[in-house]
Parts: C-alpha cells; structure tokens; sequence
C-alpha cells in the first residue's frame, strides 16, 4: 500500500471506526467500503476534515453485481471448472470518485444497497456535483437517492420504462419504434430482434493476459 | 393591474447554439432567466452497456464518438484504464506519440470550440480560420490512422502502428492544375512529423489573428466579461475540472499534478483566470493552445531522435504482425485468440482520468476477470459541467444562455454517452 494511501486508510480507521466494512488497494487506489448508514457523516468528515479534504466528488456510479464472475461457458463459471463465486455481498452498489487537491489524491468510496429496494441517502448536499450524478445512478439501475432535490430520469427517453443497465436488462431493449401508416404516428411495439451473443463471455482462470 | 407571470420557454433541441441536442426549458421573467432546466439524452447510445458485451479492443472506437471533437482523448483514458488493470507499460516512444496526439486533439478541440463560441455570439470569421486550421490537424490523424475523426490509433500496450514517413498529398485534377497542387504540397513532401512541425511553425501566428479578431473586441467583452461567473469555491464543489476550474483560478491540471505518458518530461505552462467568467475562460483556451503548440514542438523534436517499438511485445495483448502470423505458429494462435476472443484482464477496478482539452475525462473500469468489462462507467467533463448551468444561467439574459453554452464547451457524445 502507498504511504499516502495508508495514512489516510489510518486516519479514516479512526474517525470512522466501524463504518468502515472494509478496505482495500488496487492498482494504486485506496477503496473503502461504507455503511450505508453511516454515509453521509463520513462524506461530510471527509470533505472537511483537513487531512482529508475531498473537496471534489469526481463521479458517481451506479453497480449491479447480479452477474458478477459469471460467463457464458458451461456452468457459468471459469475455464477451470471453477462456479462463480459471490464477490459482493449484494446486489447493487454506489460507488463514489473523491479528489483531494490539497494532497493529490484519489478516494474511492463502496457503498452496498439492499437487493428489493436499493436506498441510499442523497450526498448533493455536501457535493452539488452530485445532483445529476446520482440522476443518472436512478435513471440507469433504479437506485433511488434518499433526499435528492430533483430525482429524475436523466438519460432516457421521456416516458422510458425500466432501469436499462441492469444486467436484468436485455441489451437490445424491450420495445423498438416505427412510424405506423394506419395511424400516421410513431408507435411503440416490442423488439422483434432476437438477442444474440458475438462473443461468448469467458472467464480464464490461468490468467491468460497477466502482462 | 394584471398579473405579472413568469413564462417558460422552450430552447432546442434543435437549435445551432445548443452544440448538438440540448434541450432547456428555461423560466423567463421578461428576458431574464429564473430558472434552467437542460434535458439531455436525446444522444443516448447505452455506450456504457455495450461496452459491456463485447471485447475490450472493440470498445476503443466507442470512445472516439463519446466527444467527437477530441476523439484520442477519450481513447486515451480508456486505453490506460485497462494498462492498469493489466499491469503494461507501453514503450517510451508510443508515450511520445501519445502525448503529441492528445495535444493535438487539444488544439483541434479548442478550436473548434473557439470557432463555435465565436458564431453563437456573433462573429463569423473566426469560425472560418480555425476550421482551416482544423484541416491540417485532420490530414495528421489521417496519415497516421486512416481516419480523419474517428482514429481508434491508442491500442492497450501503445499505439496501432508507427509515425509514416510520407504525408497524403493533393493530386492534380480538373479543378486543381499543377500549380495550385504544387503549392498545397509544399509542407506534405517530408514525413509526418515534418508536416507537424510546419504546422507548429506557423500555427502561433494564426493564434494571434484570431485574438485581433476577438481578445480586445469591444462586441466580444460586452458579450462575455462578467457572464456566468463561478467562485473558486462552487466551482471546486460543482465539479468543475479543466479550463472552466482554472478559469475560476484554481491551479489544477492533471498533466502536471497526476502526470501520465510523457508529460512528466513536458516543459509547459499552466494558464489560470482571475474572475472566473466566459472572458477568462476564453483567455485560458487560448493560453492552451499555445502551450499545446509548445508540448507538440518538445515531442515531434524527440521523436525524431528515438527510433524504437510503439506496441508492446506481449502478444496476449498486442496482436502479433501480419508476416509473422504466416510463418510462426505461435503467432497464429495468439492472432486468431485475440481477434476471435480477446484477452482476459484480472478481476479488479480501477479509475483512470486524462486532462481532457474539456476537462477531467475519466474511465472507471470494473473487470471480473472475463475477456468483456463487467462495467465500464464513462466520467464526461461535460457532464458536470452541465449539471451547473442552471446556476451559471440564473439572472442572466437569454442571450447569456448562448455565451454560456459556449463556454462550457458542451458535446453531447460525451455528455449523454
């Protein structure tokens, strides 16, 4: 673990004691996992406090690990014969983008939803950046964010059904439009095209690419 | 008395100063606006969910028509996205051309952006010259991609292929005789790189014309000093990057704080604004493209010197060359496993971001250890920048709404994605 990414995992350890589930570094970047609950306390502690000072939230964006470590081959789990393992404890996920320019560095923030309904309290306050952000969180995957002023469909079409990036979601869609003679209007009709898979997803366990 | 009411009014979607598809639904009082309401996703491609179900390498050309007018960028920031996850490094060289590129794309963004913001408020010329220039910078990505847009040139491990050493030149025809064709080809008889140096021979010159057409303009300050004017403060909280966070005066650039390809070797400079409004804004976009012009001149100078690889040689990422794969069997194989099935990147995450001519452009690449991303989240500078209008907008007048688009430098590719 970098040095700067170690004190701030240390820092934060102690602020926030047990909202914090876990932690962990990839590729350079410090993720801590958060209560729900405890949310907005730690972004309101993190944006202030000066050994923090995550001035900038850099991005919100919406997870759902339904199909996560599953692949197309038989059994659905990797080359090795191995079943697809449960990595997230459930199924939606937030995951926030911090920026500190004071101390350069990047903080990237997990936060675990409930499976039926994913709730999750609104951080527009404390980051206004956050407004169309988690707009975008609802509109996509159907997160609804506790206290957001203005939670509305962002992206897709004015009366659009469903959340389209869940994984639930075909990617070709549910309903296609045409322009009917008859009526002389565009109508909706649901998709006549069959889904189809180019390439299969594969999972290989003997890290095929590891560099 | 009768009663005094605000009305609404509706701007675009298609309209010529709305940059593409925006849609605003803004609340008059007389001519000043109360409240703004942008309606995007009129350009909604799902690029995020099919990126999801195919290869990584197929996805690449997405990223050229997230923003359309800085289409390496984009490629750039996914490309190290999946350097991290993988581990690669690419070679020195393809770092050069990297960081020569994105400034290139820098420059053609901004001039099209100065072109665009200039015709909303009313002058025409400019337009007119920086698309001129524009055609220069388009024949570069051509000579070195094929494509004069959409290059899909950055590859995980470097880039397609070497800088050629001929330029594309003008053939005579029925309406261009020998004469005219001769002088078109005067700068295209060398390589490429000696193209691009011609062009940033004359390329500060052209700078200042367009700042005699606009910097001093008595019409062009009345049209941006004082219009939309963000405090360092909401800009930071607003998540404001690029130039609209230095136009605030917020000493912050990706390329000098979170160096990435060679820009830790770049001697360059970093232009702020004072008052945070469209002037300032202008004036930074303008000091860019001289730095940009500056950076270009360090790279063509070293990339004449440094012969050497662009790609890696790990051939489970970097397809092996066409001779080979007739003659070695080995590299068959990996040909046909990449194209066929692409490769495999070890479970983790991580966020990439490049200093984008618009700002903070970033790729938050999810992978479960599979040949596609699990999930692909696309940070678009324009997006934020957006979310802010109605604030910037508030008790400015209609025709402020245009300055104000312009000066976000919205696109829509990237914004509704």
């Amino acid at each position: 673990m970098t040095e700067r990414n170690q004190s701030v995992l240390a820092h934060a350890q102690q602020l926030f004691g047990d909202a914090i589930s876990a932690a962990r570094e990839h590729a350079g970047a410090l993720t801590l996992e958060i209560r729900r609950e405890d949310l907005l306390r730690v972004c309101r502690l993190l944006r202030d406090d000066p050994d923090f000072a995550y001035v900038q939230l850099i991005d919100v964006c919406g997870m759902d690990y339904l199909e996560y470590g599953k692949s197309d081959l038989p059994g659905g789990g990797t080359t090795g014969g191995v079943a697809p393992r449960r990595a997230h404890p459930s199924r939606f996920g937030v995951v926030y983008h911090l920026l500190s320019l004071t101390h350069n560095h990047r903080l990237r923030l997990r936060t675990y939803l409930d499976d039926e309904m994913p709730l999750v309290p609104s951080v527009t306050e404390i980051w206004n950046s956050a407004n169309w952000f988690e707009r975008e969180a609802f509109d996509l995957f159907g997160i609804v964010f506790e206290g957001h002023p203005d939670l509305r469909r962002i992206l897709t079409d004015y009366g659009f059904i469903g959340h389209p990036f869940r994984k639930d979601f075909p990617l070709i869609g549910q309903v296609e439009m045409r322009y009917d003679p008859d009526k002389q209007r565009v109508v909706y009709q649901p998709v006549t095209i069959e889904p189809r898979v180019l390439v299969p997803r594969v999972i290989r366990e003997e890290g095929f690419a590891k560099g | 008395m009768a009663e005094i009411r605000n009305y609404t009014m509706n701007f675009g979607p298609q309209h010529p100063a709305a940059h593409g598809v925006l849609r605003l639904v803004l609340e008059l009082d007389g001519e000043v606006i109360q409240r703004a309401d942008p309606h995007v996703g009129l350009l909604h491609r799902g690029t995020e969910k099919l990126a999801e179900s195919k290869p990584y390498n197929q996805s690449i050309g997405y990223m050229d028509r997230l923003d359309y007018v800085s289409m390496m960028c984009n490629e750039h920031a996914y490309v190290r996205a999946i350097e991290t996850l993988t581990g690669i490094e690419p070679p020195l060289r393809a770092q050069y051309i990297r960081t020569m590129f994105d400034e290139i794309t820098r420059i053609l963004n901004h001039l099209l952006w100065l072109g665009t913001h200039a015709l909303d408020i009313g002058a025409m010329t400019v337009f007119l010259y920086a698309f001129r220039e524009r055609e220069d910078l388009f024949d570069c990505y051509e000579a070195v991609s094929g494509a004069r847009m959409h290059a899909t040139y950055y590859r995980p491990g470097g880039v397609y292929r070497d800088l050629p050493d001929t330029m594309p030149k003008y053939q005579p025809s029925r309406f261009r005789d020998e004469k005219d064709v001769a002088r078109l080809n005067a700068n295209r008889e060398g390589s490429l790189l000696d193209f691009i140096w011609d062009f940033t021979d004359r390329f500060p010159g052209y700078v200042d014309e367009y700042e005699t057409l606009l910097t001093d303009n008595r019409i062009w300050k009345q049209r941006t000093v004082g219009i939309g004017v963000v405090s360092p403060e909401r800009a930071l909280n607003l998540g404001f990057t690029g130039p609209m966070l230095r136009g605030s005066g917020v000493v912050w650039d990706l390329r000098k704080k979170q160096p990435y390809a060679a820009y830790d070797r770049m001697d360059f400079d970093i232009p702020v604004g004072v008052n945070g409004d469209c002037y300032d804004r202008y004036l930074v976009r303008i000091e860019e493209m001289r730095q940009s012009n500056r950076i270009i001149r360090q790279c063509v100078d070293w990339l004449r010197h440094h012969p050497g690889p662009v790609m890696v040689d790990d051939h489970k990422i970097a397809p092996p060359t066409r001779e080979r794969t007739k003659d070695d069997m080995e590299s068959l194989i990996h040909h046909f496993k990449l194209f066929t099935e692409g490769y495999c990147i070890p479970e983790g995450e991580a966020y990439c971001a490049v200093e984008h001519p618009k700002g903070e452009f970033g790729i938050y690449l999810v992978s479960d250890g599979a040949n596609k991303p699990y999930r692909v989240k696309i940070r678009a500078a324009g997006f934020a920048h957006l979310a802010s209008f109605d604030e910037m907008a508030r008790g400015h007048m209609i025709a402020d709404a245009v300055a104000i688009i312009g000066t976000q430098d919205i696109v829509f590719g990237e914004i509704d994605r």
